[in-house]
């Protein structure tokens, strides 16, 4: 059975600052926009509420600012990704050109999503990731590379440690992150889980 | 050795450990919806699989069902389009619909519960955030996305890590006017809104043991809100008497082998637990959301914080949101004017919730100046209520008495706030622009709280309100 995927052990562009603690699914991607049987489309809607609101006030959210356009790399703070379990958040942000998320911590049912999707998200130190920040913030043109098997970020001279669950880095250095053939693999071994559990057989 | 539950339930649902170091969890309950199903049938399709355990799968329609005018097609052709979706692909996969002609729709995490389908010793999954509720009944309950719902759908596993286990004690008993919500609200608080990140939570003590299973529900399904993706309930006599003469419960003899089995997932008494939380019950009062997630909220005697008031680190999300929601800090919270009053959500929206809530409304209108609706959880609670009178109760207080389904709680329906309005409500997030208007703001509070809130037009103390000894019985 094949194991869907590529193997991603580098994702290198320009960084995009989402400054904020615990910056929710519903704010990235609006509900209203769940109202769809597919996941095209969703790339024009990220973080809608958020830029209008920061347009009107004259302060433009980063998506929004021109030296951020065509950025790979997010860059936020703790919790990134938290409430509901939509994966049309890392969608959204996958389809915008996302790449790749560092952040201090993820919520784990967006981690999980963004992990199936390719969508390689690696944590570092409050100080680490306040030292990428200000340098996308103030040299926006340089391009980050998160290094998945050196687990570094590098942005120009500045090199950061990262952090990853291990079993992510392995779904991403070894392509498996697209994880349903790997489960479709050894099948009969699920059967016969399903007729050990009382449940199942009828107690 | 002595186990968790979470640990008993991992060992017995383990199929292998993959290359990546993960678990291959076998899934013993699959619950899907329209919102999150339909790119994973289609992914389904074009890969040429097939759903593995079709009787361990089942859907019923929640999240987008218009609550007032329900004929099909609906107005919203992007709801009809997900609808049909949905009855096409539980067609060709053979997966059971409950949907609008079925008695037994509702809200996907009310109506599992409610069929007997949750069980104690169970993995659960959907994919939906407060999949956590299940895990009331002593089942590992959790929320995925898309693509893992196709994973469970193609498979009947997913790829997971273990949890570490925090045990929350909740000790005492529950004062009069504190609900189980209050509880919750009250752990998040504490402990924070990524505190749980990494952990299941497994609530026990005094109080837990007395709730009913309703208010094991309304903790368990907040779990997330707390960062923790699983949260769950040791099963015991409360559990076992809910689930004997549901639909899909064992029935008979099988039920006392079924009972059997489910009270050996337990966790032992001497488990030991990554981490443990003890909360004193009787010091415990309502609480109400002042912010932008659910962790920021005060106890309905305090004040409003200010920015100076907490660490340095959180000042920056305080200031945010108190600028959002147009709030001073160090005002009280008791008097803020509310404009809508929802009771309703996988949260708050079972018999029970309706009960307390209907207590407090009793023979009283609602402030003229508020907009008041009842969603229940399921046909099932709807006809169990009306069956009671209390369609009744709310109707002659004002408020409007609607269909089964999500609605308010995020607005995914013609149920929304508008502009800036403020609303009173039993559901579970709080975020930005949750309930449909990017402006609008939530409070979170209990379904008595929110009965209150609306009776007096801003948030009110139900303790205040309420009969002495007619409501709070934990």
């Amino acid at each position: 059975m094949a194991t869907g995927g590529q193997r991603i052990s580098r994702v290198a562009g320009a960084p995009l600052p989402m400054r904020g603690n615990d910056i929710d699914t519903d704010r990235i991607i609006p509900a209203r926009f769940l109202r769809s049987i597919r996941f095209e489309g969703l790339e024009a809607h990220v973080f809608e509420d958020d830029r209008k609101a920061l347009a009107e006030a004259g302060t433009p959210h980063p998506f929004d600012q021109p030296q951020y356009q065509g950025a790979a790399i997010l860059l936020a703070n703790a919790n990134f990704g938290c409430g509901s379990s939509r994966e049309h958040a890392p969608q959204a942000l996958q389809r915008w050109g996302i790449q790749a998320c560092v952040a201090e911590s993820f919520s784990e049912i967006f981690l999980g999503n963004s992990t199936a999707l390719g969508l390689p998200c690696a944590t570092a130190t409050p100080e680490a990731i306040a030292q990428l920040l200000h340098a996308a913030e103030t040299e926006p043109a340089t391009a980050m590379t998160l290094d998945l098997e050196a687990l570094t970020v590098r942005a120009g001279d500045c090199v950061v440690e990262v952090a990853t669950a291990p079993a992510v880095r392995e779904a991403l250095l070894s392509g498996t992150w697209d994880a349903t053939g790997l489960l479709l693999d050894e099948f009969d071994d699920v059967r016969a889980v399903a007729a050990r559990l009382p449940y199942v057989t009828g107690f | 050795m002595s186990r968790t539950l979470l640990q008993k339930v991992w060992d017995a649902h383990g199929v292998r450990t993959l290359s990546t170091g993960q678990t291959q969890l076998f899934i013993g309950l699959h619950l899907v919806h329209e919102v999150t199903s339909p790119q994973a049938f289609a992914m389904l399709r074009d890969r040429g699989w097939q759903v593995q355990f079709p009787e361990r799968t089942f859907a019923t329609v929640d999240h987008i069902i218009p609550t007032l005018d329900q004929a099909r097609p609906f107005a919203d052709t992007l709801a009809e389009e997900m609808m049909s979706a949905l009855e096409r692909n539980a067609k060709e996969f053979g997966v059971p619909l409950w949907d609008l002609s079925s008695p037994r729709q509702g809200i996907v995490h009310v109506i599992g519960p409610e069929l007997g389908l949750t069980q104690p010793g169970l993995t659960i999954a959907c994919g939906d955030s407060h999949t956590s509720t299940h895990g009331a009944f002593g089942a590992v309950a959790f929320g995925i996305g898309t693509s893992q719902v196709r994973d469970v759908l193609a498979s009947q596993c997913l790829a997971i890590d273990r949890l570490k286990v925090r045990r929350i004690d909740v000790s005492g008993s529950l004062t009069r006017g504190v609900y189980a919500k209050d509880v919750i609200l009250e752990i998040i608080r504490r402990l924070g809104v990524k505190g749980g990140v990494g952990f299941a939570y497994e609530y026990g003590g005094a109080v837990l043991d007395g709730m009913t299973m309703d208010e094991r529900m309304t903790v368990c399904n907040m779990s997330i809100e707390g960062g923790a993706r699983v949260g769950y309930v040791n099963p015991d006599q409360t559990t076992f008497d809910y689930l004997e003469g549901r639909p899909f419960a064992p029935a008979g003899e099988t039920f006392g082998r079924a009972k059997t089995w489910w009270a050996s997932m337990a966790s032992d008494a001497d488990a030991e637990y990554d981490d443990r939380v003890e909360i004193d019950g009787a010091a415990l009062a309502p609480v109400v959301t002042w912010g932008t997630n659910p962790g920021q909220s005060v106890q309905v005697d305090e004040r409003i914080p200010a920015p100076g008031d907490v660490e340095t680190n959180d000042r920056p999300a305080v200031t945010e949101a108190l600028e959002f929601m147009g709030f001073e800090g160090g005002a009280p919270i008791a008097g803020t004017k509310i404009d809508v009053a929802f009771i309703g959500s996988c949260t708050n929206s079972r018999l029970t919730d309706l009960r307390e809530a209907a207590q407090v409304v009793a023979a009283q209108r609602i402030s003229p100046h508020v907009t008041g609706l009842v969603v229940p959880g399921s046909k099932a609670v709807a006809a169990a209520a009306e069956q009671e009178g209390l369609d009744e109760v709310f109707r002659s207080a004002g408020f409007e008495w609607r269909g089964a389904g999500c609605s308010m709680c995020l607005a995914m329906n013609p149920d929304k706030l508008e502009g800036r309005q403020v609303c009173a409500s039993s559901s579970n997030r709080n975020f930005k622009g949750r309930q449909g208007s990017p402006t609008g703001r939530t409070l979170l509070m209990s379904p008595a709280m929110v009965a209150a809130a609306a009776l007096a037009g801003e948030v009110a103390d139900v303790r205040e309100l309420a009969p002495a000894g007619s409501v709070g019985v934990g």
